[in-house]
């Protein structure tokens, strides 16, 4: 049997608890996949220091509000339970735009207005409704984790992508006094400026979205072959086995015909045992 | 018995094919193409035949990468790479025709399924993308070459490559003319000849200049009955009166509806783009909602946009509209005329149905 290659394959199989954070990633990416949060993920991504700090600052209040809905799940009411969830998350978000503003004050200025719409993230409120109110606190954490860092390797990838083709650089951003990032040559005098802006943006997304079908789908079709190759070999062993037995339960049957030529008092017991071995 | 087949009307033998078309379309694009030469020189000749060349590619390339049928005889490639060209600046890097070429093509029009598939014109999508991609060289135009000296046909090809052109070759468009005076309120009209402007001695788009090459191509299109003359005589009629509305208290009127007739793509975007079969609405109603609706779209976004120009938007955003338009559809003959009394009853059915269903309906649900 042939060995397969991991990284070929979307669907990662990992066991017990990874699997959850993993599934974010990749099985149901919250943008890619679950296509949620669509619009921070076109405003933000325009860069990807932008994209980063977003997904980031996204994935801080999924951990946190999965963490305390899933600890509350038994005491909030099932009627105002939307409320209470959107309560949950609002006080997160309100504590990292305050550390922002403290901290990283050119991020806050970069994301704006789409900072306290976290609020809103479709992302937040559907883990929390979908996962947090029905599982264990260690698994809503993960949970989390998985969908955060999901969210923030999508716009990091939109964002590299439309920050080369935008402005022509790579990774730019400012982190305190700290300036990184690399221009590339004379790229940003020719940078196509459409790629920044909105258009762009969904250009982008909807080029990025269409590989990643063609290469799942690529990978199922594999799956699906080998699958088929695997069930072929397992028809050809199955058949095998059977042919075996058959041919031992002949075998036996003749040595029980040979024992009832010469014991008759057991000789129909032989060929009785003989025919159900060929049953089998 | 093998002459007889069985189908579906229309029953019209006709020698019109999509080829047959499309050259037809290549034949009214002739006057423009040699208008450009003559204006510009051969440099944005040059420029055409790269878009054409890249469009042509795409979709050769996309069609063995995807296994389809071959489409590329058909020449709406062809038709769409000299649209293109037509419709950028007389002098750009050698870079963007191949660039809008390609998105035309692949993004536009293979993406969604190819030809009379696509949504919206591919051309005219490309050259707003390149407009969104590349503003600073869009948007900077050479005035037309003196033609006394040959050796002035191949003046601009030195300038091809750099990014930005030298302030000494570049020129203001009749349109920039016209929305300064705007903000001014002085005669729009002040420093533009009439005659210039129809013969196209003017800056401005490669092959949407000479207001005169590109009627004759469009008079060719409407007596080979390729394209449906109401779009482009409603488009440009609607175009004139909107501009002669919006500016009755300018006191320059007159002057603002023939410098809006006679500059910017009004004219080509009329005969060559606004018609595109796959983008153009058919049923009578929705032809005249289509040309009044990008006539006004146009006044309004050269009056009170920050562009120039409005044509490619205004022809975009029809496009758009225009699969909805096809839904106005008049009643078949022999529809029973309504009483009144029958619609009120109906309106009544129509509430209370709907009141119930959403009492049944409402409940939980998640925003």
């Amino acid at each position: 049997m042939r060995k397969t290659v991991m990284p070929q394959e979307l669907r990662v199989s990992l066991r017990g608890k990874s699997k959850i954070v993993a599934n974010g990633i990749l099985a149901s990416n919250p943008v890619f996949r679950l296509v949620l949060g669509m619009c921070p993920t076109l405003a933000i991504s325009t860069s990807a220091f932008n994209g980063l700090g977003m997904g980031l600052a996204a994935t801080v209040v999924l951990v946190c509000s999965n963490a305390l809905v899933s600890l509350l799940r038994k005491v909030i009411p099932d009627k105002v339970r939307i409320p209470a969830y959107v309560l949950i998350i609002a006080t997160f978000v309100t504590l990292v735009e305050m550390l922002l503003r403290k901290f990283v004050p050119a991020l806050y200025d970069a994301l704006g207005i789409y900072l306290p719409l976290i609020v809103v993230n479709c992302i937040i409120l559907a883990r929390a409704e979908a996962f947090a109110s029905t599982n264990k606190v260690g698994d809503s954490v993960l949970d989390g984790l998985g969908m955060g860092l999901g969210f923030t390797l999508a716009l990091v990838l939109l964002g590299v992508i439309r920050e080369f083709l935008g402005s022509g650089t790579f990774f730019t951003g400012t982190f305190g006094d700290a300036e990184f990032g690399v221009v590339i040559g004379s790229m940003p005098d020719y940078a196509m400026s459409v790629f920044v802006l909105p258009a762009g943006g969904f250009l982008t997304l909807g080029l990025v979205m269409a590989a990643i079908n063609a290469i799942s789908d690529k990978a199922a079709k594999k799956r699906d072959e080998r699958h088929e190759e695997e069930g072929k070999i397992i028809d050809e062993r199955v058949r095998e086995h059977v042919e075996n037995e058959l041919a031992n339960a002949a075998e036996y049957a003749e040595q029980a015909v040979e024992h009832a030529g010469t014991a008759h008092s057991s000789a129909a017991a032989g060929v009785n045992g003989a025919e159900k071995e060929e049953d089998k | 018995m093998k002459n007889l087949r069985v189908s579906s009307s229309p029953h019209i033998v006709s020698s019109a094919n999509t080829q047959r078309i499309m050259l037809d379309v290549i034949i009214a694009l002739c006057p423009a193409v040699i208008a450009m030469v003559l204006l510009y020189g051969f440099y944005p000749l040059f420029l055409t035949v790269l878009s054409v060349a890249t469009a042509v590619f795409c979709e050769w390339a996309f069609n063995l990468v995807t296994r389809r049928t071959q489409s590329v005889r058909d020449l709406s490639a062809v038709v769409t790479g000299i649209i293109l060209a037509l419709n950028l600046p007389p002098v750009v890097p050698f870079y963007v025709p191949i660039v809008g070429a390609a998105f035309a093509i692949v993004i536009v029009k293979m993406l969604f399924g190819g030809i009379g598939r696509n949504f919206a014109n591919p051309a005219i999508t490309a050259r707003i993308f390149l407009m969104l991609a590349w503003t600073g060289v869009m948007t900077q135009f050479v005035s037309p070459i003196d033609l006394s000296d040959g050796a002035n046909l191949f003046a601009y090809f030195n300038q091809g490559v750099s990014i930005s052109l030298p302030d000494a070759i570049t020129t203001a468009t009749p349109l920039q003319n016209v929305k300064d005076a705007i903000s001014s309120g002085a005669n729009p009209a002040e420093g533009l000849s009439a005659l210039d402007m129809f013969l196209g001695r003017i800056g401005g788009s490669a092959g949407e200049v000479s207001a005169l090459a590109v009627l004759i191509g469009g008079v060719y299109l409407a007596v080979r009955r390729v394209i449906d003359v109401k779009i482009p005589v409603l488009y440009i009629g609607s175009t004139a009166l909107f501009t002669a509305i919006f500016f009755a208290d300018s006191g320059y009127a007159g002057e603002y509806v023939w410098t809006y007739l006679l500059g910017g793509g009004l004219m080509f975007g009329a005969f060559f783009m606004a018609t595109d079969y796959a983008t153009s609405p058919k049923t009578p109603v929705a032809v005249v909602i289509y040309g009044v609706g990008l006539g006004l779209l146009t006044v309004i976004i050269r009056k009170f946009g920050t562009m120039n120009e409005g044509v490619s938007f205004a022809i975009l955003l029809m496009n758009i509209v225009t699969p909805l338009l096809e839904k106005i559809k008049r009643k078949p003959f022999g529809t029973p005329v309504k009483s009144l009394r029958d619609i009120a009853v109906g309106v009544k059915a129509k509430f209370s149905r709907k009141n119930t269903a959403d009492a049944a309906e409402g409940g939980e649900s998640i925003g």
